[in-house]
């Protein structure tokens, strides 16, 4: 492989990381806030995607798609968290797990009565619909870029957000000891509500700039949610920026692993991930707690 | 002694249903039991030490492709060969599959276990000579007959449930609740919790194996589809849904489960609504399972 | 199995035989049972193909071979692993007359299995798996949708003929993609193409990235694609995002394009793709067909819809002539073999093998409508092979 083919699969690499990033920010948030493992994650990032795509149908424009999409999908995590998943915070990990299962079930189902199952496109807003060249003989279109762009601004402000603002510490400290925060006289279900939906939104918000890239089509969600989880483990459970680092390292080994070892590509991902737990059983940058 | 009662009426049941002869129903219970053997196996695992696998489904696999191997490559056909042969094989892998992954615990266990199972799973599924995307067939059958196959589920479902309650109730049964309940103290009390758990690992793959293998004999026909992570999540859900850490409880969900799906999609083309409505509902309202329904009291 | 058992099993046999003879004298329903995904990646096929079955059935007055139809609804979810139960549901739990299906080649394996042990009249509405009209090919197992060698072998001859000798296949790393490389190769190859890589991306990943930059510093002359479906939509996509659609000619078996050029919109302007069939085929069957279909679901037909449409009209010629008697198998299988259609995709009959005889055309997305540029392959028969029936 020359060099240059060697930076542009690095930029290949890196790009879908972002992605995968933006996807699995909110599950390592959820889960490591909330202690939930949130199996309906793919299914908003799901439902994200099918909104772009319906919103932008309706108003002729991806960008008004966001800006209504977005509330909707806040409403809608803050729906489910009240409804289902507040009622299990004192249950054990597996009860979480069931539920949330059955919530997906339900929102494939609530996907095919609304809007069918045909595969879809979403065109990218005009401004943002040219390409640049990337190496001598590619190109590289601009929403793309403009979506690693929003990844990582996103990736700083929830850094910010966590590690300098009072509601960052807030959820930090939720994260590790609820009872004790609500003793300090901290509504550590409000904080809960906030998060999950915060959660819920970010996985919309993916759904919503991967749509144009990836099209629309029923069970997007579950490929996406696999890779996920696979993204928050290795880079530990709850930290932000070991989500940051483990997607970084599943996007750049399913791309090389597509070009080196075209035979053991789909297996890549499971190995690294396999091989970083051996080594670390907690993730990159696990916490230091239990059974988080 | 309710309970007592419930399975061994179901137990005479299922086993009558061999006298009727019926073709649809001999392969639909048998496929149901092959279900609970997988269900009361991860049971072992995730209700009574604590350990969720995403695995299973694995061994469950590997085993049924043993079948194919011995069967199509060295003509092995005697269930006398292949049924010890294809256990072992499911056993060694759960042992070197869970000698790896039990150095993690909780969340990022499961995770590993699942890492492990797509590799397997993507081993199969693209490599033309192991059969690819679409699977194999078993050349010649273990067993000829419907019935023959039937009577051994049917037989197997009854010791496995027999063997794992035997298990449980030896004091190797309560060490595994004791490091299931609080890992640390077991330690500091001087067991070697790793292991204890290894071996609770090896037992549930090799039983996991038994029911791959019965189902490569009920069908003949082993698909890559069987290995991947998505079976394992379907037994864990019958698991949780039977009421885990029962054992007989995970054996009704299995049933039941069949049931509503054979019924459910007749009543209407939305049929996974209603499974994700008993789900939910069981979650809310019936913290410990269908099992709360039939024990009624305490113990769980 | 001893003597004993084995005579009363025949006996047995011929005895359900003979009750299904009287049923159908006295006018019982006949059960089609219909093994089809109504959810998951593969389900607006099923629903398509389904759709199409019941319009051409209500043309038929409800009947085939003067029987009411009974149709028997099992969604296969496009999962192997419940396959056999699935057929099992079907064969000896409703007791089908005829088994229709599947979509998914996994599941079609699992079903090929069970029909094959028994013996149950059984059309495959679209699976493409050599294997089903290849190596385990039978009797009583038909097949009116094509097999993975037709629509991908054609496609070779029209590529050398516009000078792309050097080419570069890509294709979803199973077995529908792998069949259909192999098919393709053979004809690249008896042409004098070479091919300088083959990209196996894993089914079903849709992160082509790396593989488009491997293709742009190739630079191959065309490149020939297998990718179905949300695959086929971003892939199409994504290679025109690269700017690689108009350095490096795509061309593709017509999955490709099928049923999801809304979703590609201007990306697949210009791509050439090979299949038995195209929306915009100029014949009045295929008119009257489409015009139909959109009246009674208000949607637009497409190559999966025209096979279920074909399976219940070949059904129904059959049938006339045994007079709706399915317990008269040898005789049923003969009608069939012997059955012409005017399809909407043109002419078609029945290979030795029972896979369709065709004519495969090469289309271009013109406009974003698929163009019919002309017959790619008059004729065009699998070579089915490991099959001996017929022969």
């Amino acid at each position: 492989m020359s060099l240059s083919l060697f930076a542009l699969q690095l930029v290949n690499g890196v790009e879908y990381g972002l992605l995968l990033f933006l996807v699995a920010s909110g599950l390592t948030l959820v889960f490591g806030v909330l202690g939930v493992l949130n199996f309906a994650h793919g299914s908003f990032y799901m439902l994200g995607a099918y909104l772009a795509w319906w919103l932008s149908e309706r108003t002729g424009s991806l960008a008004l798609a966001i800006l209504v999409g977005l509330p909707a999908m806040v409403l809608i995590g803050l729906l489910v968290e009240r409804l289902a998943i507040a009622r299990l915070y004192r249950r054990d990990h597996l009860s979480q797990v069931l539920l949330t299962y059955g919530l997906v079930l339900l929102f494939n189902e609530l996907q095919r009565a609304l809007w069918g199952n045909d595969v879809h496109g979403v065109a990218t807003p005009r401004a943002l619909s040219f390409t640049v060249p990337l190496g001598e003989a590619q190109t590289w279109p601009a929403w793309r870029a403009f979506t690693a762009l929003c990844c990582i601004a996103l990736a700083a402000a929830m850094r910010q957000l966590i590690l300098k603002t009072r509601f960052g510490m807030r959820v930090r400290a939720g994260a590790s000891n609820a009872e004790m925060v609500e003793a300090l006289g901290i509504d550590v279900r409000r904080v809960f509500s906030v998060v999950f939906s915060a959660g819920t939104a970010l996985a919309g918000l993916a759904g919503m700039l991967a749509a144009p890239l990836t099209t629309v089509y029923p069970g997007m969600g579950e490929s996406i949610l696999v890779l996920s989880f696979v993204v928050v483990v290795i880079g530990g459970i709850g930290s932000i920026k070991g989500a940051f680092l483990g997607a970084l390292l599943v996007g750049i080994a399913d791309t090389f692993g597509k070009v080196l070892l075209p035979g053991f590509a789909s297996a890549m991902v499971y190995a690294v991930m396999a091989a970083v737990l051996l080594w670390r059983p907690r993730g990159l940058l696990g916490p230091a707690f239990e059974g988080r | 002694m309710r309970r007592r009662a419930v399975l061994a009426v179901l137990a005479v049941g299922l086993g009558a249903v061999a006298l009727s002869g019926d073709r649809f129903w001999m392969q639909f219970l048998g496929k149901a039991m092959i279900g609970c053997i997988l269900a009361m196996s991860l049971d072992l695992l995730v209700g009574f030490s604590g350990l969720v696998s995403l695995a299973h489904s694995a061994f469950f696999g590997l085993a049924a492709y043993a079948l194919a191997g011995l069967t199509n490559q060295l003509g092995l056909v005697s269930p006398l060969l292949t049924l010890p042969l294809c256990v072992l094989a499911a056993g060694s892998a759960a042992l070197v599959i869970g000698w790896l992954s039990l150095r993690a615990t909780g969340v990022y266990f499961i995770m590993v276990t699942l890492a492990f199972t797509q590799m397997l799973f993507y081993l199969f599924n693209d490599s033309p000579a192991l059969g690819g995307s679409d699977g194999l067939y078993v050349a010649q059958r273990p067993v000829d007959s419907r019935l023959a196959a039937y009577a051994a589920i049917w037989a197997a479902t009854i010791l496995v449930y027999l063997l794992l309650a035997r298990i449980l109730r030896a004091p190797y049964g309560r060490t595994l609740e004791g490091i299931r309940d609080n890992e640390q103290r077991m330690r500091s009390l001087g067991y070697a919790t790793r292991r204890y758990k290894l071996v609770a690992f090896v037992i549930a793959g090799a039983l996991a194996g038994l029911a791959g293998y019965l189902d490569a004999t009920l069908y003949g026909f082993v698909n890559p589809a069987q290995l991947g992570w998505r079976q394992s999540g379907l037994v864990l859900v019958t698991v949780l849904l039977g009421g885990k850490g029962t054992l007989y409880g995970p054996a009704l969900g299995a049933l039941l489960l069949a049931f509503i799906e054979h019924y459910g999609e007749s009543v209407t083309e939305h049929w996974n609504a209603l499974i994700a409505a008993l789900v939910i509902a069981v979650v809310l309202f019936l913290p410990r399972g269908l099992a709360g329904l039939v024990q009624g009291s305490a113990r769980g | 199995m001893s003597l004993s058992r084995r005579a009363f099993l025949g006996a047995a046999a011929s005895s359900t035989l003979l009750s299904r003879r009287l049923l159908a004298a006295t006018g019982a329903k006949l059960k089609i049972g219909l093994l089809l995904p109504y959810s998951g990646t593969y389900a607006a096929l099923g629903h398509n193909i389904t759709d199409a079955m019941k319009l051409a059935a209500s043309e038929h007055g409800g009947k085939l071979g003067g029987r009411e139809i009974q149709w028997a609804v099992v969604d296969d979810e496009s999962d192997p692993a419940k396959a056999p139960a699935n057929v099992n549901k079907l064969i000896a739990g409703e007791k089908v007359d005829i088994l229709t299906g599947p979509v998914h080649s996994g599941v079609a394996m699992a079903m090929m299995q069970i029909v094959r042990q028994e013996n149950v009249l059984t059309i495959v509405t679209n699976a493409g798996a050599q294997a089903v009209t290849g190596t385990l090919c039978a009797p009583n197992v038909f097949r009116t949708s094509f097999s993975n060698w037709q629509v991908s072998y054609p496609c070779a001859d029209p590529m050398l003929k516009a000078g792309h000798r050097k080419a570069v296949l890509m294709f979803w790393n199973y077995s529908f993609g792998q069949e259909s490389m192999a098919a393709f190769k053979e004809g690249y190859a008896k042409g004098g193409g070479t091919v300088v890589k083959e990209i196996a991306v894993p089914f079903p990943s849709t992160e082509f990235q790396a593989n488009l930059s491997e293709i742009a510093a190739l630079k191959p002359d065309a490149v020939f694609v297998f990718f179905a479906g949300a695959g086929a939509a971003k892939f199409v996509k994504d290679y025109a995002d690269a700017g690689l659609k108009d350095k490096i000619p795509l061309y593709g078996s017509g999955f490709l394009t099928e049923g999801v050029l809304g979703a590609q919109g201007a990306a697949a302007e210009g791509i050439k793709t090979s299949l038995h069939y195209a929306d915009s085929l100029d014949n009045p069957a295929n008119k009257k067909f489409r015009d139909a279909f959109k009246k009674a679901t208000g949607r637009d037909a497409d190559v999966y819809a025209v096979a279920g449409y074909d399976t219940v009209n070949v059904l129904a010629q059959a049938l006339d002539k045994v007079k709706g008697d399915t317990g008269a198998q040898k005789e049923l299988i003969a009608a069939l073999e012997a059955t012409r259609l005017d399809s909407p995709r043109g002419p078609f009959r029945f290979s030795k093998a029972h896979n369709p005889i065709q004519d495969v055309y090469l289309r271009q997305v013109k406009g974003g409508k698929e163009t019919v540029l002309g017959v790619a392959l008059k004729d065009a028969e699998d070579p089915a092979a490991g099959c001996k029936l017929g022969k």
